[in-house]
């Protein structure tokens, strides 16, 4: 594919799902240069020339299309803050799949800070995938600091699956969304760190418009002596639905500060907010080991159903 | 076949040493049913823990296959061939009933095969193959999954430990037969089931009866069941509206 070595083309599957080039448009981001890009009669991909990133524009009505826009670094000591935007026309319904992997085999710290702003049309409809993965035995740390700013026209339905199971040392997440009339956000993120990481998670989600609603829903696996932070907080401006739960497993001296906030300025705004946080249950192992698991293993059934 | 031999399970309660489980000996051989009943807290659910290692005994020995086992986890004794349905099943995040399944039956099932042990407990495969063994699932159709787990290990000693308690009358009937065609089945496993229901009672080989943590009495059921007709031991099965609003046994 493209002029990848393996590394990066393993990259590419742990984040992208990728093999092969993909279908439809897309835009392969490999140590800060653009090692493949590819638009589609409905999907335009263009390179900013202010500042590194590409802009993604995609017509109105494009339906069952989708963009790839992975990056993968594989350069230790590489800093790299890339900027892309994504116009979604009226009515517009596809799947766009981001993602970040660093291998890191230096001393270095590698690090990536993507800033995805997403400017979703009326009644226009995205999925999007998220995957973070890290490897390599460096000592320098692995992380991504991903910034996403999403803006929802009316009755417009966004659905954002974030991935972080492996290997980022450092990640602060910060994701903000404005909601207009109808318009509705689901997101899923599903995070797991060991050893000495630390991730934390920050949303603002403002449901400004009448009928709008979002559902902000974390699952998270501490282990070892990570840190992790969740930090929801969704704002009701109008009449609207909103919904936020964390729902984390600690184990080893894994920690995990949940901060759920909930702001009400609208006497209709219903908004909702649950977080548990705990290890994983005695009588749930006791039942897988006796079916035959080792303790270990039961453990790892039980983690990746909770993250699946 | 299955030996215990002066097994005694102890536990301080409130600094005072309380003995659950006293010197009790028994054998369980190939190929029988063995029902053990009793009042309840006289050590029944304990004993069937005792033996799968979810609890340890404090003195005596469990012989397995002639092998002492006294000293095994609950993994190795799951290894050996012993299966445990849990009175209370327990709920997951996440994991479906088709990965309990294949995690049981130690192999990659098909969805037939999956169907097999699902429809075997009365619940049809397609609604059920891909749910999450969580809440959503009401009591009754947890403990025909748990049940079904059991099945797909295809051990040669299940346990199952009030397997009636929150089922509802037609599964009832249902678990009856599972239990014969597990006695009538090929493999050469024998059954041991904790229970004060007469019709499971009735279909015994063998009657054991604890008392206050004591084997009072074991035999043939023709010689032990007539003895406990009326008393909390053989309980026929009474109708009450359960939680979802069907029949349930009590």
């Amino acid at each position: 594919m493209l002029k990848l070595d393996e590394i990066q083309k393993r990259l590419l599957a742990e984040v992208a799902d990728l093999h092969a080039v993909p279908e439809g448009a897309y835009n392969i981001r490999s140590n800060s240069h653009a090692a493949g890009r590819q638009s589609t009669a409905n999907i335009e991909i263009t390179p900013k020339s202010d500042v590194p990133g590409i802009d993604i524009r995609i017509k109105p009505g494009t339906k069952n299309e989708s963009v790839h826009i992975p990056v993968v670094l594989t350069e230790s000591g590489l800093k790299e803050v890339v900027y892309n935007d994504f116009y979604i026309g009226e009515g517009a319904d596809v799947v766009i799949v981001a993602g970040c992997g660093i291998d890191n085999c230096g001393n270095q710290d590698s690090q990536h800070d993507g800033v995805h702003r997403f400017f979703v049309g009326k009644n226009a409809r995205i999925r999007y995938v998220e995957k973070h993965y890290g490897s390599g035995s460096g000592s320098g740390k692995r992380i991504l600091n991903p910034g996403t700013e999403v803006y929802q026209d009316e009755g417009s339905i966004v659905e954002m699956e974030m991935v972080q199971i492996k290997g980022v040392d450092d990640t602060e997440r910060t994701t903000s969304a404005e909601l207009a009339a109808g318009a509705k956000l689901i997101v899923r993120e599903r995070l797991m760190t060991h050893d000495d990481q630390r991730a934390i998670s920050t949303y603002v989600v403002s449901l400004n418009g009448e009928g709008s609603s979002a559902d902000v829903v974390s699952r998270s696996v501490a282990k070892d002596k990570s840190f992790q932070k969740f930090d929801a907080k969704i704002v009701g401006n109008a009449p609207c639905h909103g919904h936020t739960e964390c729902d984390s497993i600690i184990m080893d001296g894994g920690r995990i500060l949940a901060v759920p906030g909930l702001e009400a300025n609208d006497l209709d705004a219903e908004l909702v907010h649950e977080a548990a946080i705990g290890k994983i249950a005695g009588e749930q192992l006791v039942k897988l080991m006796t079916l035959g698991l080792t303790e270990q293993q039961a453990e790892e059934q039980i983690i990746n159903g909770f993250l699946k | 076949m299955l030996e215990l031999l002066n097994l005694s399970f102890r536990v301080a309660v409130d600094g005072k040493e309380k003995e659950i489980i006293k010197n009790v000996d028994l054998t369980v051989p190939d190929d029988k049913l063995i029902v053990v009943t009793g009042p309840n807290g006289g050590g029944k659910s304990t004993l069937a823990k005792l033996i799968a290692g979810i609890e340890r005994s404090t003195s005596g020995r469990i012989i397995f296959k002639g092998e002492d086992i006294t000293e095994l986890g609950i993994t190795e004794r799951a290894k050996r061939g012993i299966a445990f349905a849990f009175q209370q099943p327990v709920k997951f995040k996440g994991i479906q009933v088709v990965d309990l399944l294949r995690i049981a039956s130690g192999k990659e099932l098909n969805a037939s095969e999956a169907c097999e042990f699902l429809s075997a407990v009365g619940l049809c495969a397609r609604d059920y193959i891909g749910r999450e063994i969580n809440a959503s699932l009401s009591g009754g159709e947890l403990k025909r999954i748990e049940i079904a787990t059991v099945l797909a290990r295809g051990a040669s000693l299940s346990i199952f430990d009030e397997p009636e308690a929150g089922i509802d009358l037609w599964s009832f009937r249902n678990l009856i037969e599972v239990f014969e065609q597990m006695r009538r089945g090929s493999k050469g496993g024998s059954i041991i089931i904790i229970s004060h229901q007469e019709r499971i009672l009735n279909i015994a080989d063998e009657i054991v009866v604890i008392k206050n943590g004591e084997i009072l009495r074991r035999g043939p059921k023709d010689e032990v069941l007539p003895t406990l007709i009326g008393t909390s031991s053989a309980v026929v099965g009474c109708r009450k509206a359960d939680a979802e609003g069907g029949e349930a046994i009590c």
